[in-house]
């Protein structure tokens, strides 16, 4: 068990990508430090906000912590074990606990299954249950999600963003996990779609006591859905804590550029962003 | 006096396909003035960039036909133009930047070539002035080292610096109507503030009239001065910027305002926000009735199912259609609680 109560422990996470040149021999001329030096913790039921600009190595964080990439150094302790010790069954039986939802529904799901093996396919590769046993517990995990179980036998295809949506929730809760990454959940999303599954994500939460690292480039969904929030910004956490005081008191201008730019619904308080945004921009040009 | 730049009226663009007709766009009536800008704000498939389209004459025919009304440039309807005179009008009087720079630059020419391509289009000037404008092009949409970039393709340069440029070649010919189709979605959010100040910075110098098609209610409230709000290819609500926001009449409106995550504010955390069930309507032959009715939470039984509400003057310069509209809601609920 872990000291500090954390499920998930991440220190000094790296990740470098290599940059390769010639056409033959291919030779690594540099590295693109995607993430460079990341640590955080995430507390059992609670959700940490990962945001940031495109680049800044949100995502790489989220698939490292699920072992998809495998980091470059760094621990991640998941309840205990140290994953980037693990492989083959041991990381298998760790990989059961924690699931990954994507952005796009309409690429992550495989046209060629129906809705019903898809959200079976987890327990039928883990060999949950019986072939019975599992299509009862498809029906459930839909009938959770708000999709209609009877719908099991369509393909994907025919089914909006927001449907699709529902069913790669659907698929990650499969096997009970503990924890979800949840890469850009609703940006492809129209808003009145987005707010349905935002509230559909909290309430599973509520449910199953799930925790949540949420990855996401919408300050606004990040701030909705989160306890903490950690700002990044070319591969390193800049700002990191409480989800109000991170936005109500930013501490590195960085974090105050992100949000001065965030276009907010009240076209009387535009004059004075776009005075504080260059305001920011004056400073930042400084250092 | 405001002069009106571009006068849509009851604008009916139909898709013909085989699984029947598609009302993407069905009496859509707008104006926008010289200087000001017009924001179109809806969801995916409410008929904001069809409505576009159909200005620009970019509408793919077949299967889309402008079946019903007027589209007045300067007083002249130019819904029916042939391609040729048509292409007189794009650039040089009316431009149109899209969402995806990549896809809209082409990446086998440098910047110079295709800006300096399209002033030759549209004006006398010689290869080496069209350079020479098209470098101040460049300098007036503020991209750094600007006689560097010329040179380079559009790989080279980043989102941001590729919406500039499109931006550059957009009001090359100094046309009078700019119209930006989601031109900020996807760049990251600070390069979008500083795009949609650019934008708001050249309507000021050169007087130019915009329209600005976004579904994201906040680069609405930041840039407009007019908002349409569409929904199911037609005007639900159409007000002042600050009437929009301040006085939302349609429950529609409203409930996208409400649907929105807030930056700010305590207990967001907790609180689930206002969704709107359900979807938008097919819009293969619509029913001549609320199209927002099936997603309303004011709508009964009574008209709202039965006929198509008109679009009304509710106050002065605010127009919605809706039979519950929120000021008449609160006047009809003071009644029964006097």
């Amino acid at each position: 068990m872990s000291t500090d109560g954390a499920l998930l422990r991440v220190r000094n996470l790296v990740k470098h990508f290599p940059i390769k040149r010639g056409l033959l021999v291919e030779r690594t001329v540099d590295f693109v430090r995607a993430v460079d030096d990341v640590s955080f913790s995430l507390h059992r039921g609670e959700t940490l906000g990962l945001v940031g600009e495109s680049g800044s190595g949100k995502s790489t964080t989220g698939y490292c912590v699920l072992q998809v990439i495998r980091p470059t150094s760094g621990s991640i302790v998941f309840d205990g074990e140290e994953l980037t010790e693990l492989s083959g069954e041991s990381l298998r039986r760790m990989r059961r606990r924690m699931q990954l939802v994507f952005q796009d529904p309409h690429s992550s799901l495989n046209p060629r299954l129906t809705v019903g093996d898809i959200v079976g396919e987890p327990l039928a590769i883990h060999k949950v249950g019986s072939r019975n046993e599992r299509r009862a517990r498809v029906r459930e995990l839909l009938d959770t999600v708000g999709f209609d179980p009877s719908f099991t036998n369509r393909y994907p295809h025919e089914f909006s963003g927001g449907q699709r949506q529902r069913i790669g929730i659907a698929r990650a809760l499969a096997l009970s996990p503990d924890l979800l990454v949840l890469d850009e959940p609703v940006s492809a999303l129209d808003v009145s779609i987005q707010a349905q599954i935002l509230n559909l994500l909290k309430d599973l939460q509520r449910e199953f006591g799930l925790t949540y690292l949420f990855i996401a480039h919408d300050l606004a969904v990040v701030r909705t859905m989160s306890d903490r929030i950690a700002v990044m910004n070319n591969g390193k956490i800049v700002e990191e804590g409480l989800a109000e005081e991170v936005y109500g008191n930013p501490r590195q201008l960085y974090t105050r550029e992100l949000l001065a730019a965030v276009p907010i619904p009240d076209p009387r308080a535009m004059k004075e962003r776009k005075r504080e945004r260059q305001r920011l921009q004056a400073a930042l040009a400084q250092q | 006096m405001a002069e009106t730049i571009l006068t849509v009226r009851d604008l009916s663009t139909h898709f013909f396909t085989r699984e029947g007709v598609v009302h993407a766009v069905d009496g859509v009536s707008f104006e926008v003035e010289k200087g000001k800008t017009l924001g179109i704000v809806g969801e995916s498939g409410c008929g904001k960039t069809v409505t576009a389209l159909s200005i620009m004459g970019l509408i793919p025919k077949p299967p889309a036909k402008i079946v019903e009304g007027e589209i007045l440039f300067r007083g002249r309807d130019i819904a029916n133009l042939s391609e040729r005179e048509l292409e007189d009008v794009r650039g040089e009087q009316i431009a149109m930047i899209f969402q995806d720079p990549m896809t809209s630059l082409n990446p086998t020419l440098t910047i110079e070539t295709q800006i300096v391509e399209t002033i030759r289009r549209h004006s006398e000037l010689s290869k080496e002035a069209a350079r020479k404008r098209a470098l101040e092009l460049l300098e007036e949409v503020h991209i750094p080292n600007a006689a560097k970039r010329l040179e380079d393709y559009p790989h080279r340069l980043s989102g941001g610096m590729r919406q500039r440029v499109m931006i550059a070649i957009a009001i090359s010919c100094e046309p009078e109507l700019l119209i930006a189709d989601e031109p900020t979605t996807a760049l990251d959010v600070t390069v979008q503030a500083q795009v949609l100040d650019l934008l708001d910075e050249l309507r000021e110098t050169h007087g130019t009239a915009m329209i600005l098609i976004t579904h994201d209610m906040g680069v609405v409230a930041e840039a407009s001065d007019d908002v349409v709000v569409m929904y199911a290819g037609q005007v639900v609500e159409q007000a002042a910027v600050t009437e929009i926001f301040d006085n939302p009449e349609h429950p529609y409106t409203e409930a996208l305002l409400g649907a929105l995550p807030q930056l700010e504010g305590e207990g967001v955390r907790q609180r689930r926000l206002t969704a709107i069930p359900g979807r938008p309507p097919d819009l293969v032959d619509p029913p001549q009735t609320c199209r927002f009715a099936p997603r309303c939470k004011y709508a009964g039984g009574d008209s709202c199912t039965s006929r198509m509400p008109e679009l009304r003057e509710i106050r002065p310069g605010h127009f919605v259609r809706s039979e519950h509209p929120a000021s008449e809601r609160a006047r009809t609920g003071e009644a029964i609680h006097a």
